[in-house]
This record gives C-alpha cells, structure tokens and sequence, in this order.
C-alpha cells in the first residue's frame, strides 16, 4: 500500500467515525444549551421535572397527579368498571384483535391475586376482597422503572409526574415492557388501523386522538391532555359521583385525594419495589 | 487478501451455497414480518421477548468467549495459542454481527434504530449495550485484520495495534456484562433479579464460545490441513471445563437461594422452568420448557465429564461430541431459558407460554446461517495465511 492511499484511507476513516459520532455530541450540546437559555429567562425551567429524581422521596414542589380506586364501590357497582374501560378504549382508540396474544390494554379488572401479587394473605382473609375485581392501569410512578429502561426517551416523566409515551420516537424494542412491574404496557404487535374479515380493529375511530402504527409500544396517559385542560380523566369521570375514583394533586393537601388518602387506608401495589406508584386501593 | 475466501474446494463452495440458501430463507421471512409486524413471531403481551432476544443474549457470550483465546496469548505470552488467538477474534465478529442482526429482528420500528443514538439516553443500559457491542466489533475488526495482514505479508503486527489489544480484552468482560446488567437491574422479574447474573453470564460465555471454535477446528482438522495442535487442544479443554463447572455452581447457587428461602417470587420462574409451574386460578401446569431445560442440565453435566475423558484418550471425536453437548446445553440455559422465562410468571403472576413461529423460526436460521457465513469466510482467509506462511517457512 503506498503512503497516499493509507494517508486517504486514514482521513477517510477519521471522518466517517466523526461523521456517525457528531450528530448525538451535537445533539446533546444543544440541548443543553435550550435547557440553560430556558433557565435564563425565568419561567421554562422546570423543578417538579427534577424533584422526584434521584429517585426517593415524592416530588416535592409542583403537581403529582394520583388515583384512588375505591374497590368496595367499583363491587358494590356491577358494570361501571365495564363502564369505565369503555370509556377509556374508545377515546384512545384502543384495538380490539380479538385475541390475548395480540391484546392492547390500557385499562382492565383482575382478581387481587393478580393486582397484589405477593399480597397473599389477604387471600384467606374474607371472601368478599377474593371475589372483589381491581381496576388496574399504569401506575405512574414516581420513580418509573420503564423510563429508565427507554433507550430513546420515548417514554418519560412529564413535570406532572406523570409517565408519557412518544409515539413518534419509540423503536418497539419492548425494553419498558420487561422494566414494568405492573404489566402496564402493550405493544402494537400488529397494524392497529387495519381489519380482519372486514370488521376494523378499532371499531369507531376518534378523530381527537391519533392512532397509533404497528411496532410502537402504548399505554394508560392518566390523560395527560384532559387534564391540562382541566378535566379529570375518563374513566374517573365515568365513575360519576360514585367516588369510587377519586384523581387530583398528591403534592396538594387540601385537594380531595390528598384528603381521601388522610382518612382512609390505602394499599398500593408492588410498594416494595420503590417504584412509587400514584394509583392507590381502597379495599 | 480478501481474494483467498474466493479460492476453495467443492465441498467449501457448497457449504456456502447451503448458508446463502438459509439466509435467503431467512430474508424472506423478515420481509413477511416488516409487512405484517411482529405479531409474525408468536410473542405475546406476557412474553415480550423471544428467541430473537435470548439468541442475542447467548451470542454476546460467544463473542466474550474470545476472550479466552486471546487472553492466554496476548497477556500470559502463552506460545501454543498463537495459532488460534485469531480464530477466537474473527468468531468474535461473527458473534457481534449476529447480535445486531438479532437486535434488528426484534425491534417493532427498526427504521428508527438509529434513535438510539440520535437521543442518547445515558440511564438506559441499552445505550450501554449499543456501546460495548459496536466498540467490540471495531476492536475485533481492527485486532483481527492487522494481526493477520501483517502476517500475511509476513511481518511482526505493528505497536500501534497493541493498546487495542490489550483494551479488547477487559471490554470482551463488559459486554457480556452490560448484557447481564439489561436484565438484571429491572425490578419486579425476580428470575433475573440476581447480583450473580453477569457472573454466570461470563462463565457460560468463557465455556460456550471456546467450545464453538473446538468444534469448528476439529472439523477444519479433517477438512483442511490446518490443526490447532494438541497442546491447544488441551489447555482449551482445561478452560472450558472448568468454565462449565463454575456455570453449574452459579446455577446451584441461584437454586439453593429460591428453595432455601422460599420466597414464592424467586421460586416460580425456577419452578417453571424445571418442573412446571401451576396457574392460581384454573390450577393448570405450564411446562413447555422443561423437558429442554432437564435436558440442557443432563447434556452439560454429560459434556464435562465427556470432555475430560477425551482428553484423557486423546479422541478427537468424543472431543468434538463433548463441546457440541457443553454448547446446545449453554444454548438451551440461555438462549431459551434464560430469557423466556423472565416473563413467566408475568408481573401478576398469570403464565402465558411463548412457541415461536415459523416465520420466526426462519429469521433465526437466517442470522446463524449469516454468522457462520462471515466465520467461514474468515477462517478461510485466517487459514490460508497461516498454511501459505508455513509452507514457505
């Protein structure tokens, strides 16, 4: 090889490591920068974002949305859990395939063993909590497992602690899935839009919302954008004013969970693993 | 020197006919599942990785398994082992490519792999896992190719190659261990919940990966002229028994831990694996695993006893027969138990059982074929130059 062709193939290697390595470095600086300016002027910089961070400890300031699901209700009520999904599936049109190894949930009802797994004791306890079905969803914990496994940041905590999904970023590697203790998350085995036999998978697609594609990962939002609006999310509006769901602020004391969960006792589930969760049982 | 893969035997192009065929089976399974999704393979909400992960996860410990090789050489100036550092280099490469092909298989969106870089996300062990896999392959690569090109042309490699060496070797301890540490840091999957993960990820790695490259130059012993040469032979013996060994007593160790507590979390997935795991509810025993499980215990066992006596009587097939045991043993523990079972039970403790799919099926057979695709082509060349070398030596 003489020395203008390994002088090339040197500077030629140089640049196409430079070439692959430059657009993260670049990335990461300008974020950085857009974080730094956003501090600068006063109101975009966001400590709720970072408070819970570090991983014990509830966020301190600003907003942390919770749910408390009162079980005794949702028994005593037949059809409103039913009620509740519907709700929930329909507005985020959520598909139906029909089948449990393609399934996509945001929202469903188990038995306790299966919510509190671990929990077991309760199990010989009385025949009422064993007959008892539990509303379960993403827990939207405070020191979310998921986010940390995300290679992407496709899912991450907003400044309302609450877990979101990027729809747009996520590659579908399905790390968060193995990372939820809750089961939380499904994944978009298959194109959500499409139909077999000419029945469509989502039966009556909602315009406000987008569906999602094939390969991406979904789950419960706790309706993040109702809530900015001031709204409570859907299932617990559809409860009425059974409060069998009760949402609202967990950092504020005089909201009505903060209230709820002062008189009552709640359990939540998996608390040993120190993910924090924000839904919590009456039972 | 790319030119000696192209010069070869009936027997060497019909081999690579035959992988390019399975590849090209492979290729047309992929494109069904890019057109239809991953709802193609047969997991599940329950099991959400399969066989395109748990493949990868073993072959990690393939490419660390290199390490044996090189280490001896490189670090203790073991002479014997000079002829076969580069075997374990170029198999190393292999291991790594088939790993990223595995990972491309799997993902839901894989136009968006480039994501991971593009939002580096430093809490992640998959950013982690990005790293020390690509950087190992460019080691290996880089190692591998130098070393040879220079012996080809019949020079000492230069010192410029040394330092990446040297680092090659404790990064060949790291990528396996990453590859624990994405399994092993999830709370809530108590099955791999395990300090002594990565730990028992190495030692099957430092025992399957030598035995992979045992069978193979057994093979290139009766097909070529190329013999790694008995002392070889026998210190790779000494390592993969007692790497196996060390594999069995983490194992024992992670049993003794479930059934002495028992503490039902840690005791389920083992239950399901080795003797079946009943349903709360319907009562109904899930075991699809555990007659491969009960098997891949008795092969490994039977494999190191085997491999001793080889030695012992100097018989090259018992040899070859006691590595394939030691492999498809390691291969069943981790590159199906290990991860299918993280998913059994599911977080609420319902069983889902995972069969992989045809089309599934396929894609796997495509990525191995790929991998002994670039092996063969490799050893070909990292064969040729050491026979030509010999000849005018």
């Amino acid at each position: 090889m003489d020395s203008s062709r390994r002088k090339f193939l040197k500077i030629a290697g140089i640049t196409a490591v430079a070439g692959i390595g430059a657009p993260s470095a670049l990335n990461m600086l300008m974020k950085q920068e857009v974080q730094a300016s956003s501090a600068g002027d006063g109101h975009g910089a966001q400590p709720a974002a970072h408070g819970g961070e570090g991983g014990h400890g509830a966020a301190p300031v600003g907003k942390r949305y919770g749910m408390v699901i009162d079980a005794v209700k949702f028994h005593e009520n037949p059809g409103m859990a039913e009620k509740c999904i519907e709700a929930c599936h329909s507005y985020y049109n959520v598909p139906d395939f029909g089948n449990k190894k393609d399934e996509i949930k945001w929202l469903w009802q188990v038995p306790f063993t299966n919510a509190f797994p671990g929990d077991e004791s309760h199990y010989k306890k009385d025949d009422r909590t064993h007959a008892m079905q539990f509303m379960v969803l993403c827990n939207h914990c405070d020191n979310p497992p998921c986010v940390r496994a995300c290679p992407t940041k496709a899912t991450f905590k907003n400044a309302d602690g609450m877990v979101m999904m990027d729809f747009h970023r996520c590659i579908g590697c399905r790390f968060c899935m193995a990372a939820c203790p809750y089961g939380a998350r499904s994944f978009n085995w298959r194109d959500p839009r499409g139909s077999k036999d000419g029945v469509p998978f989502i039966k009556k697609v909602n315009p406000e919302f987008p569906t999602r594609m094939r390969g991406v990962v979904e789950k419960c939002s706790f309706c993040d954008l109702r809530v900015k609006r001031g709204l409570i999310p859907l299932c617990v509006e559809a409860t009425g004013d059974s409060k069998a769901m009760v949402f609202g602020d967990l950092n504020d004391p005089n909201s009505e969970i903060s209230q709820v969960l002062k008189a009552r006792f709640t359990i939540q589930r998996k608390p040993s693993l120190g993910t924090m969760p924000s839904v919590f049982y009456i039972i | 020197m790319l030119e000696k893969s192209l010069k070869g035997n009936l027997g060497y192009w019909a081999w690579v006919l035959f992988l390019l065929g399975i590849i090209g089976v492979g290729v047309i399974c992929y494109i069904v599942q890019y057109n239809y999704g991953l709802g193609a393979t047969g997991m599940s909400r329950d099991v959400t990785w399969g066989i395109y992960i748990s493949q990868f996860t073993f072959l990690v410990g393939v490419a660390a398994g290199g390490l044996m090789l090189v280490l001896p050489y490189y670090l203790h100036h073991y002479k014997d082992f000079a002829r076969i550092t580069i075997l374990g280099e170029f198999m190393a490469i292999a291991s790594v490519a088939m790993c990223m092909l595995f990972i491309m298989a799997d993902l839901g969106q894989p136009m968006r792999a480039l994501n991971v870089v593009l939002h580096p996300t430093p809490n992640s062990m998959l950013f982690y896992d990005m790293i020390v896999l690509s950087g190992y392959l460019f080691l290996n690569v880089v190692c591998g190719w130098v070393v040879l090109h220079s012996e080809y042309k019949g020079i000492k490699y230069p010192n410029w190659v040394k330092p990446f060496i040297y680092i090659s070797i404790p990064w060949a301890v790291s990528i396996h261990t990453v590859t624990a540490f994405l399994y092993c840091g999830l709370p809530g999957r108590h099955f791999w919940l395990t300090a002594i993960l990565a730990p028992r990820f190495l030692a099957s790695a430092f025992a399957a990966g030598p035995c992979l490259l045992m069978v193979i130059a057994l093979i290139m012993k009766r097909t070529t002229k190329f013999d790694i040469g008995r002392v070889a032979q026998d210190k790779l013996v000494t390592i993969i028994g007692y790497a196996a060994l060390l594999n069995f007593f983490f194992l024992g160790c992670e049993i003794f831990v479930a059934y002495y507590s028992t503490i039902p979390g840690h005791m389920h997935t083992l239950d399901y694996l080795y003797f079946g795991l009943a349903d709360h509810a319907t009562g109904q025993v899930y075991n699809n695993l555990v007659p491969f499980m009960l098997s891949s215990v008795v092969m490994g066992f039977a494999g190191i006893g085997l491999i001793f006596v080889s030695r012992y009587l100097k018989s090259d097939p018992l040899l070859a027969l006691s590595c394939l045991l030691i492999f498809v043993s390691f291969w069943i523990d981790k590159g199906l138990g290990l991860v299918l079972g993280g998913f059994v039970p599911n977080g609420l403790e319902q069983i889902t059982e995972y069969v992989p799919t045809f089309v599934e099926l396929g894609i796997t057979a495509g990525v191995w074929a790929t991998g002994f695709f670039i092996i063969t082509v490799l050893y070909k060349i990292a064969i040729s130059v050491k026979l030509e070398n010999e000849k005018t030596a």
